[in-house]
């Protein structure tokens, strides 16, 4: 890894931190993304005294995927051997860890690095294949938000299966139908078929239902990634309150900024081992080094054929900034090298908002003295530098960078790779997108 | 909360989670479901009371009139058809039911935790239900042709477990197998169909015999067959032979018939037990 390489990350983990640091200490007055807490280091050796409510060792985890979708009898009798019909995918090698009492735990990795898989073998979904998984206390599984609700009954019918299904007696589930209700703000609904509601309010009820099991263990899978931003909020809440209470959480999720201010200890995992475990800052910056690093290539190729150094942003005046103030314009840097010769590289850019919607997209080619369109030949660097005029309403956003070898989305290098990401200080939320000044002329005619 | 123990987890089971967690889940899951079957329709839960009417109305029909089979030889024939009807019904809708049901039930079977053994016994509550509803009309008809009670009735409660039993058996096997083997889908269907002429429902075993001894000799084998035989002895004519006798082709055929019934529900069990661990896996 060259010094350019270390900088970069080291750079992207100051950034982090700064954000962090300004959200805790009410830096970031916004109300937008409410208040962060952060999780400074004396409250995780505090939690790592407590004794572990879930002990994995040395865990392995094989999937057997059928070569063939049909699976009917005639093709099991023609090729008897199981590795004629099915391929061996190691989902999960030689994972170890502990989870303590009280922690928030975080597993973080790109899709297909086994996070879920890791997930569904704590909770007994699937079987693991060597190792040995201990857990303390009842243990709640989230794969999914809503599994099991059944469109055909009522809401009250749903709370006490939902209930029964993640292993209360059905008098504890009727218990908590009131709580459940109250919680999801569908008092009035409750003999109402699942069928009718609407998928707003199903969201409410199988989140309600999830807070109201009020298990000692949670394991959630990417809840965050479903419903609206104030669903997105009432979560975060909930998050804030069971670390208040104590209660341990394990959390499965590409969102970074989550992992960064709640959990304690985060876990990443790259093709199904166990990359590091440690600080949650320090995960997510050895998260965003695998997103940067060789695999991010199109097309499953080992490295790509252009390495991406650094990015940054600066003010107009060139002054480095973390993260952009409200209303003001910035430049966003990046620097390429190409590992082999691009004919005619296109550089495109989506600024992306906290749901993902794209505020806008820029993109850029090169040139020579006479404005011709250029190649970027192997080992040559390319160093661009993007004005963003809009002013951004507050808010988290993320840009995503794709590289192609040639004009018209050709050859494409590089696919929508999350190059940075920043938050917009603000302290009052604004609707829309963007914020646009706009002089308004008021009168009031007698 | 301090102190609790850890304690290992070896995966999802048959019975993950102990019984008293199972049986709550079977109740709910197979009451739910039976609820279901009947809402929405005009008539709700009086169907499960006329649809083996009706059907016992046709086949009398045919097999008093057309054919001719056991009305005159058969004592107490239209209600003993009521009954095998009723019977074989129950076991025909367990099974059939129950082979899709583990893959039915998929965004619960891959997302949750919970003992993989309430699908299949929660299949086969439900179409106990509605056998018990069923008898209700069969009862009446009890009376209606004149049977006379006997002490034996109440023995109805063993036959019963018999056959939940014995469909459970084929539905535990059935269900862990079709995620695996999709072909046994429609195997089963056409199979169960061969399995009603198979069995003593619209005749008896020794009506059969005084028509062909080999077929005769095949029917005893079916462990559904003495179960039946059983059932008209105890509930319709105590005069009727029992399993195993002479009459119904001796001690042999009907060893080797419970030795199946023995087998088939161990096999069920065992594979069962074997897949339920992976079964999230293959769906």
């Amino acid at each position: 890894m060259s010094m350019d390489d270390e900088n970069f990350l080291l750079k992207a983990s100051q950034s982090m931190q700064h954000a962090l640091q300004r959200a805790a200490f009410g830096l970031d007055e916004g109300e937008h993304h409410g208040p962060i807490e952060s999780a400074p280091k004396a409250q995780r050796a505090a939690v790592l005294q407590a004794p572990p409510v879930i002990a994995v060792q040395d865990l392995d985890k094989s999937f057997w995927i059928p070569r063939r979708a049909a699976r009917s009898i005639g093709f099991q009798l023609r090729h008897p051997s199981r590795a004629a019909r099915y391929r061996e995918l190691r989902s999960l090698r030689g994972i170890s860890f502990e989870v303590h009492q009280g922690e928030f735990f975080g597993i973080v990795g790109r899709n297909g690095s086994g996070k879920s898989t890791l997930l569904k073998i704590l909770a007994s979904i699937y079987r693991a294949d060597a190792g040995r998984v201990r857990v303390a206390g009842r243990l709640a599984p989230f794969i999914e938000l809503g599994v099991g609700l059944n469109p055909e009954l009522t809401a009250r019918e749903n709370v006490v299966l939902g209930g029964v299904m993640m292993g209360l007696t059905r008098r504890e589930a009727a218990r908590r139908l009131d709580a459940v209700l109250e919680f999801a703000e569908l008092r009035d609904f409750v003999d109402l078929k699942l069928k009718n509601y609407s998928s707003g309010m199903m969201v409410r009820l199988a989140f309600a239902l999830m807070v109201q099991m009020d298990a000692d263990t949670m394991l959630i899978d990417e809840v965050l990634a479903v419903g609206d931003a104030s669903f997105a909020e009432k979560c975060l809440e909930v998050f804030r309150q069971r670390r208040r209470a104590g209660k341990t959480v394990v959390l499965v999720t590409h969102d970074m900024m989550t992992v960064q201010s709640f959990c304690h200890r985060a876990m990443l995992l790259h093709d199904g081992e166990q990359r590091f475990l440690g600080e949650p800052e320090e995960a997510v910056l050895r998260y965003y080094r695998l997103n940067f690093g060789a695999e991010t290539a199109v097309g499953g190729d080992e490295r790509p054929a252009i390495k991406l150094l650094d990015t940054w942003l600066e003010t107009l005046d060139g002054e480095r900034i973390e993260n952009p103030p409200h209303g003001r314009p910035f430049r966003f840097h990046l620097g390429a090298q190409a590992r082999e010769l691009l004919p005619e590289p296109i550089f495109s850019f989506q600024l992306v908002n906290v749901d993902e919607v794209a505020v806008c997209g820029f993109s850029a080619a090169l040139h020579d003295d006479d404005g011709e369109p250029r190649s970027l030949r192997a080992g040559e660097t390319a160093r661009l530098a993007i004005e963003i005029p809009v002013a951004l309403v507050p808010g988290r956003y993320s840009v995503l960078c794709t590289i192609a070898g040639r004009p018209g989305g050709g050859d494409t290098v590089l696919h929508d790779v999350r190059v940075a990401e920043f938050l917009v200080m603000g302290s009052e939320p604004r609707p829309g997108m963007v914020s646009v000044h706009s002089e308004v002329h008021a009168e009031v005619l007698a | 909360m301090n102190g609790v123990e850890l304690q290992d987890v070896h995966g999802p089971s048959a019975l993950s989670g102990g019984w008293r967690r199972m049986w709550e889940l079977c109740l709910l899951i197979s009451v739910t479901d039976f609820k279901r079957n009947y809402f929405g329709t005009a008539l709700g839960y009086l169907w499960s009371l006329m649809r083996p009417l009706l059907l016992f109305v046709v086949l009398l029909e045919v097999f008093t009139h057309v054919l001719r089979i056991g009305s005159g030889t058969i004592r107490h024939y239209p209600v003993l058809l009521l009954f095998n009807i009723v019977f074989f019904g129950f076991f025909q809708e367990a099974t059939v039911t129950a082979v899709g049901s583990v893959v039915g039930y998929e965004g619960i079977v891959r997302k949750t935790q919970f003992p993989r053994l309430a699908i299949p016994v929660s299949v086969v509550l439900t179409a106990l239900y509605n056998l018990l509803l069923n008898l209700v009309v069969v009862i009446v008809f009890l009376f209606v042709y004149g049977v006379t009670p006997t002490w034996t009735w109440i023995l109805l409660p063993v036959l019963l477990l018999l056959m939940a039993v014995f469909a459970l058996g084929a539905s535990m096997f059935l269900s862990s197998l079709y995620p695996r083997f999709r072909d046994i889908g429609i195997i089963w269907t056409v199979f169960v169909t061969a399995l009603f002429y198979a069995t003593p429902v619209l005749f008896t075993l020794d009506l059969a015999r005084s028509h062909s001894r080999a077929l005769a000799r095949l029917i005893a084998l079916n462990p559904l067959t003495p179960v039946f035989e059983l059932a008209r002895r105890w509930i319709i004519d105590p005069t009727a032979p029992l399993p195993g006798s002479a009459a119904t082709g001796g001690l042999g055929p009907f060893l080797v018939s419970v030795a199946l019934f023995v087998a088939i529900c161990a096999l069920g069990v065992w594979t069962f037990r074997r897949e339920a661990p992976r079964i999230a896996e293959q769906l």
